[in-house]
């Protein structure tokens, strides 16, 4: 018998070394999350996947599940704070979703939606950020990075090249390319690698394919991210397949 | 003795830098419009051509604030609206019009009226019937106090129909996946 914590009053199974976020998504139970991907450690930094524990707010994806551990996730007060941090983020960067080859597949439009955010309500920042269209298959948006640190992630873990990294800090921190002259083209980066295919919105894009599946066809046009990351949560055999 | 009718909700409608896109959809009830028309009367708005907004219920304004004239506009709605309703992603957002927010403006007008060839010969425009740009594109709620937010690009007919029929209703407007879409 495998041992289970309490989530919004139901028993989650989990396995050592799963942490609540995992363990929830493999019970079919869905926590939002923006930062987390199931294929790379946490970076806990979006803070969308906040829970209670034991009374105390913490990023359920780095908190380790044990046995016994109350934890409350589908709480009004989490919901407006999920709303609150969605919020900062679209007023932080420059999120023109009608415009964006991303749009109907980001998951920062998708979590905006489910959340029930009509509005970024904040003073919008519009920041003044570069594109970086210099490699010959792929483009950097970064007005529309989100720092959620996957494509650093995956070009150090998967692809063993780190092209990507972080810089600076609070508001000036950034999406820096590791090249010489700092330009993607010059960078070891390419169109086939992890970390082209990870970022959760239109920062990291492949060119020449804009705009390609129409609209009622797109990730989350027929399914809120809420069922989309269910049906993508990694399951060990045995698990139900939902 | 038959009941005396209710008098009818007054909206008013404009659209500020936008594209009138809004509004279209906003068209786009179709047949709802009927039952629509049989409680509301329209203030000033693109649909009656009447100039200046009187004191109404709702206001329902498309756009983002991009001039003074836009200023104006949105205040005298303010002013006279119960209930102020920011329609769109430019209302919103400012949109895809404030996409020139990074952008220096004085650079901006010579780039349109003086370096490109096809306008290079007629100088930035200074009528004074013009309103001047403001140096941003700024989303409604920066400018004046906001109500309830119908995002898309444009909103579905079937969002804005939710949010109106809501009000008249007498409920607070809500909004919930899927007709929240940003684009």
């Amino acid at each position: 018998m495998s041992q289970t914590f309490l989530l919004d009053g139901v028993a989650v199974p989990f396995q050592a070394g799963q942490s609540v976020l995992q363990a929830a998504l493999a019970a079919d139970r869905y926590i939002p999350h923006l930062c987390y991907h199931p294929e790379f450690r946490p970076h806990g930094s979006c803070k969308l996947c906040t829970a209670t524990v034991q009374g105390r707010l913490v990023a359920s994806c780095t908190t380790p599940a044990a046995a016994d551990l109350v934890v409350h996730s589908d709480t009004e007060e989490l919901r407006a704070l999920r709303r609150t941090l969605v919020q900062m983020l679209f007023a932080e960067g420059n999120h023109f979703c009608p415009s964006c080859e991303k749009s109907g597949s980001c998951q920062l439009q998708a979590l905006g939606s489910d959340l029930g955010v009509t509005t970024a309500g904040f003073r919008h920042y519009f920041p003044d950020r570069p594109v970086d269209a210099s490699h010959p298959d792929a483009w950097i948006d970064f007005n529309r990075c989100v720092l959620c640190e996957l494509c650093v992630r995956a070009s150090a873990a998967v692809d063993g090249k780190d092209v990507f990294a972080f810089s600076g800090r609070g508001l000036s921190k950034r999406l820096i390319v590791n090249s010489p002259s700092g330009k993607l083209a010059d960078s070891l980066f390419a169109v086939s690698d992890k970390a082209m295919h990870v970022c959760p919105v239109g920062a990291i894009l492949p060119k020449r394919v804009g705009f390609a599946v129409p609209i009622g066809e797109r990730r989350y046009d027929q399914h809120p991210i809420s069922e989309q990351a269910l049906a993508d949560a990694p399951r060990a055999a045995g698990e139900p397949d939902v | 003795m038959s009941e005396p009718n209710p008098p009818r909700v007054r909206l008013a409608t404009t659209s500020l830098a936008g594209c009138f896109g809004c509004h279209m959809s906003f068209l786009d009830i179709d047949e709802k419009l009927f039952p629509l028309l049989e409680r509301v009367e329209f203030d000033r708005s693109p649909l009656t051509d009447i100039k200046n907004c009187g004191p109404c219920d709702v206001g329902l304004i498309e756009g983002g604030v991009c001039n003074a004239e836009n200023v104006h506009v949105l205040r005298e709605f303010r002013a006279n609206c119960k209930v102020l309703i920011a329609l769109g992603a430019c209302a919103i957002t400012g949109g895809l019009p404030a996409q020139r927010n990074h952008l220096d403006l004085g650079l901006c007008l010579q780039e349109v009226y003086l370096t490109e060839p096809s306008l290079a010969r007629g100088g930035i425009p200074n009528d004074p019937e013009l309103p001047l740009p403001l140096d941003k594109v700024y989303p409604l709620h920066e400018i004046v106090h906001i109500d309830y937010f119908i995002p898309g690009c444009p909103p579905s007919a079937e969002a804005i129909w939710k949010v109106l029929s809501d009000l008249l209703a007498g409920h607070t407007p809500y909004l919930a996946e899927p007709l929240i879409r940003y684009d």
